[in-house]
């Protein structure tokens, strides 16, 4: 026994001083970023990725409320739960198809909306004025509220009896005779659309401010003296700057919105009127009332699948945008 | 370089809109908290007829809320704990380490965030009710499965965030600890940890309000014992009279603790949330 080891020649014999001495330095040094991975790899594949996997096997099974008790028996459907959520012409078919041009229509608003109030504010929040630490604090706020706070604080402005938006049309400003439902009918697609923009603008407007304060201010000032207006300059200059950004933000907003279940869910309980049907909603309630989790699956996968061509195709053309610019 | 004259004027009226927008119902729930009953139930009334407490005192026995409270505050402390932890690691590895399937490994965690929740939920939901029912581990309606659900839920964002403070993070402070004696996992925890503290504490404020706010999994994964305040607090509406004064109060309370989070540590979160987007 050679008493005098030293940690550094010690790996392997004599007192090993750590455990992991006992691992060769080389492969400790290859196994270690894979261990340190692990915890995180292992949740993921738990959570998202084996429930995944799951949910697409679900969706070639007949498995509806019969076989929910016991659903690894449940009989094979093949195509057909995939086949009834794409003939338009049954009734299943037909509302999802309803709901998801809904959703494509609300999408394309809300992120559009969300993007304008963010970089318009972003960009006049440019400089130093009196007030503007509190007015960017402010700004936040919707977004920092618990989803569920701030969606049930609007649903009571827009009680038709009780309101504050009511009250301003009927009341104060006398536009309108007759008080409005708001969360029901035709005018609860407006309302989603207000309350979900109220939301998550304030995303759009953190994220391009922080963009802003990398693009140099001496820029600017250069294109100022070669006479560039404001407008040229925003258009010369800031924009093309924030490219990168935009890139990023739009994407991360088309998701959240296409895939959006809270602002409905709390704003019209279980069962949002159908001109406020959002996919996600919709998937929801025709999965856990009829209880037919293959079907559900069926639309579900459809939908990522949608999703994942949106992506790659946006991906593709902004990246070659960008080269050629 | 000059602005345009009318530039003020357009910051006065574009910025005056947004904050009235962003106003109108952050006031509605401030003033409505303290109105007495009757205000909240007859045409709306812009200023309390008098100022109460007591929606705040009625607010608790209306509902359970302090049960809910309860499950929301261990499910969301314990899962923003947990997960930075986990993200912790994960962030360290991608940040100091080149390895085969770095890459893969950075856009599949991320890729997983742009999967429709509703895609999991069912599934998710067979898993633990069969594991309850099978191998006697009670995951659904229980805080643990919310718990763990909820943790992967911030993991993606929450090591994207770190690898971007640890990256701003010399290396030579790393390698000066190894010098002293540290392995690579000493050197994180005496050296980049530190150096990193604003960014991690700002990540598990993110964390926690993910875990505070979700409401698409509360509403299936939980039963009565174990509703967060995502389900319960809409508990209110299903009452025959709906005392707003009282829905209001309890907005507002489990609003404060997540708003002032976020504004006391935004600029961090700002920072981490660029650092990673610009690269």
């Amino acid at each position: 026994m050679v008493t005098s080891t030293t940690p550094r020649d010690g790996a392997g014999r004599g007192w090993p001083v750590r455990a992991a001495g006992l691992i060769p330095v080389r492969l400790r040094r290859i196994g270690l970023p894979y261990l340190l991975i692990l915890p995180a790899i292992v949740l993921e594949l738990l959570i998202h990725l084996v429930p995944m996997l799951i949910g697409i096997w679900m969706s070639f099974l007949r498995l509806t409320q019969f076989f929910i008790a016991n659903w690894s028996a449940a009989p094979s459907a093949g195509l057909a739960n995939y086949r009834v959520a794409l003939d338009v012409n049954t009734a299943v078919g037909g509302s999802l198809l309803r709901s998801f041009l809904l959703t494509v229509v609300f999408t394309a608003l809300a992120v559009g909306l969300s993007w304008l109030l963010g970089a318009a504010a972003a960009v006049l929040m440019q400089g130093s004025f009196r007030g503007r630490g509190l007015l960017r604090a402010l700004f936040l706020v919707p977004y920092a509220l618990p989803v569920y706070a701030g969606v049930i604080t609007w649903s009571f402005l827009l009680q038709r009896d009780t309101g504050l938006v009511n009250h301003l049309l009927v009341d104060q400003f006398g536009l309108v005779d007759e008080r409005p439902f708001w969360l029901i009918g035709d005018n609860s697609f407006v309302s989603l659309l207000v309350v979900y923009v109220w939301r998550i603008w304030p995303f759009a407007f953190l994220v391009l401010m922080a963009g802003l304060q990398n693009v140099p201010e001496d820029l600017h000032e250069a294109a100022a003296i070669d006479g560039a207006g404001w407008w040229r300059r925003l258009g010369s200059i800031t924009m093309p700057l924030l490219r990168p950004i935009n890139q990023v933000l739009v994407l991360v907003l088309f998701l959240w919105t296409f895939n959006d279940f809270n602002t409905p869910y709390v704003l019209f309980g279980k069962s949002a009127p159908e001109q406020a049907d959002l996919i996600s909603i919709h998937i929801y309630q025709s999965s856990f009332v009829t209880w037919n989790f293959g079907s559900g699956s069926a639309m579900s996968v459809l939908l990522l699948l949608f999703l994942l061509a949106v992506t790659a195709v946006y991906l593709v053309a902004t990246s070659r945008r960008r080269d050629h610019a | 370089m000059r602005d345009p004259r009318w530039l003020p004027w357009a910051r006065w009226i574009v910025l005056g809109f947004l904050a009235v927008f962003t106003l109108t119902p952050l006031y509605v729930m401030a003033t409505s908290a303290i109105k007495p009953l009757r205000d909240v139930q007859g045409d709306f009334q812009w200023f309390p007829s008098t100022v109460t407490l007591s929606p705040f005192f009625d607010m608790w026995r209306t509902v359970p809320l302090a049960r809910y409270f309860a499950n929301s505050l261990v499910v969301a402390s314990v899962a923003a704990v947990a997960s930075v932890t986990v993200a912790i690691f994960a962030a360290y590895a991608i940040s100091r380490f080149r390895f085969p399937g770095r890459r893969v490994f950075s856009v599949v965690v991320l890729s997983t965030q742009m999967f429709p929740g509703i895609l999991f939920l069912l599934p998710l939901f067979l898993i633990f009710v069969t594991l309850g029912n099978t191998i006697g581990i009670e995951l659904f309606a229980s805080r643990t499965g919310l718990i763990i659900t909820y943790l992967t839920f911030s993991l993606p964002f929450s090591i994207w965030m770190l690898v971007g403070y640890f990256d701003s993070i010399p290396v030579a402070l790393d390698e000066a600890a190894q010098v002293d004696g540290n392995g690579p996992i000493g050197a994180l925890i005496r050296v980049v940890i530190p150096a990193a503290m604003p960014g991690i504490v700002a990540v598990t404020v993110y964390a926690f309000m993910t875990a505070w706010g979700e409401v698409l999994f509360a509403s299936v994964l939980t039963d009565d014992a174990t509703r967060t305040l995502a389900v319960g607090l809409q508990g209110y509406a299903t009452q025959n009279d709906v005392y707003w004064n009282q829905v209001m109060a309890a907005s507002l309370v489990v609003s404060v603790p997540v708003v002032a989070g976020f504004l006391l540590l935004q600029r961090f979160l700002v920072q981490g949330l660029t650092a990673g987007a610009v690269k």
